[in-house]
């Protein structure tokens, strides 16, 4: 009973504390400034939106608790700095004739149109800076950008560096590893004290068995699947408890990165690819039992769809993921916009409704991911069978 | 985003979601016939509306 009262109170403090910051925001306005701040909050939402979607250098948990994170770069050998070496700069779009853009500093008095108004980070001992989530190896004053026809602006092409940084979404995928490792290390020593396991873990195993019994064994066989096991197991745990952490509060977006969506689909072709065997290799280069001149048309068409069954894989969660995380927080924005009670009331009751919603698209995509792996796996390991 | 891609969108998400709702709707047919196979209906189900699924947010990305 303490125990409950005092995580309660844990999750009050942290509310009112939220709140409060939340507040800081706008600290003038309200009364009849309320009208200004209604004109510009569509804006503020969705630049919000567009950055809870993309990395980041820092690690927010709520206005005003920034937590910097390491920044390492490559640039003629490795350079490590914190990302609290980099201050905000405020800067003036200065447009020349030929459709390039320079940044002028803006200062304290100067009043500019928004549109013309932009922002980097600059870091104070070394020559990097920070545009919108990109390291550039330049001050502002030497940066370029270009316009394009379509209204798009375009950074002029600086000396190339890699960006090997410790973003938010590479120490939350970290975390999330540590914490697999933990709860699969519990499971596993627990079947050493004895036949079933107790505590937590205790909810795991229906899962791996869930895997085992519903995917693995269905789709690859009895004869191959055990050499996949630890792979399905591995992928479907990470995508499940990934999906799980960006459903948190602490506003992380891993899935919806495509670079880790890339990243496992690839693993899962390479997988597919070396352990396949003869009779898969025949059904992509010489498909039997069509006339010879079909086998030349089948070819590159199945060739292709080695390639094209991955990229979906990529796609569908990057996409989902992402797709969510628009849609919540869309409606989590539109509460701010509620004008009565009735609609604040009806878009909490979207918000909870979607956010349920989301946390059975963790689950399914996590499934259908796993599931269309074993799918490929099992294509690549089928045995020849006659013909009918 | 120019009208046509956004009527482009549209026109996806109908077809996307026509196609999910046949899988979805026959497959409650199939299990109203046998519930005693609703898993692996279930299962061929859910493939089946992933593939979909798939080639719809693909489209989105390219309008």
């Amino acid at each position: 009973m303490r125990r409950k009262l005092s995580l309660l109170a844990i999750l009050v403090a942290l509310l009112i504390g939220s709140a409060a910051s939340a507040n800081d925001n706008h600290p003038h306005e309200g009364g009849h400034a309320g009208t200004q701040s209604k004109k510009d909050s569509p804006e503020k939402v969705k630049s919000f939106i567009k950055h809870h979607l993309k990395d980041a250098h820092y690690f927010e948990l709520f206005h005003g608790a920034k937590m910097p994170l390491p920044i390492i770069i490559w640039d003629e050998g490795f350079k490590g700095f914190s990302s609290s070496d980099f201050i905000k700069v405020e800067v003036k779009e200065v447009r020349a004739a030929d459709s390039t853009i320079t940044f002028q500093k803006l200062g304290i008095n100067d009043t500019v149109a928004k549109e013309n108004k932009d922002y980097l980070y600059e870091s104070q001992t070394s020559g990097y800076s920070l545009f919108h989530g990109k390291i550039i190896a330049a001050k502002h004053a030497d940066i370029q950008l270009k316009l394009n026809k379509d209204g798009k602006k375009k950074l002029v092409s600086h000396s190339a560096l890699l960006d090997f940084s410790i973003t938010k979404t590479v120490i939350m995928t970290f975390i999330i590893c540590v914490l697999l490792f933990l709860a699969f290390r519990a499971l596993s020593s627990s079947y050493r004290k004895g036949p079933i396991p107790s505590g937590f873990v205790r909810l795991l195993e229906p899962l791996v068995l869930f895997i085992r019994d519903d995917i693995a064994i269905p789709n690859i066989g009895e004869k191959h699947y055990k050499k996949y096991m630890s792979y399905l197991l591995t992928v479907f745990f990470f995508i499940w408890f990934v999906n799980l952490a960006g459903m948190t509060p602490l506003g992380i977006n891993i899935t919806g990165n495509i670079a880790i969506t890339l990243s496992l689909a690839l693993i899962t072709y390479l997988i597919t690819q070396f352990t396949a065997n003869k009779n898969y290799w025949g059904h992509i280069f010489w498909m039997p039992g069509v006339p010879v001149p079909m086998k030349f048309v089948l070819m590159p068409i199945e060739l292709l769809g080695t390639i094209i069954k991955p990229f979906s894989l990529m796609i569908r969660l990057y996409a989902n993921i992402t797709a969510g995380h628009v849609v919540l927080m869309s409606l989590i924005g539109l509460v701010f916009f509620a004008s009565n009670l009735f609609s604040l009331g009806a878009f909490f009751g979207l918000t909870l409704f979607l956010g349920v919603i989301e946390l059975l698209v963790a689950f399914l995509q996590a499934y259908i991911f796993t599931m269309l792996t074993a799918l490929y796996f099992g294509a690549a390991v089928e045995e020849h069978h006659d013909e009918h | 985003m120019t009208i046509p891609n956004i009527v482009g969108a549209g026109l996806i998400v109908i077809g996307a979601g026509l196609g999910i709702g046949k899988i979805g709707g026959s497959a409650m047919d199939a299990i109203a016939r046998q519930p005693e196979a609703t898993s692996k209906i279930q299962t061929a189900m859910i493939i089946a509306a992933a593939l979909i699924e798939g080639i719809g947010f693909a489209a989105l990305f390219a309008a």
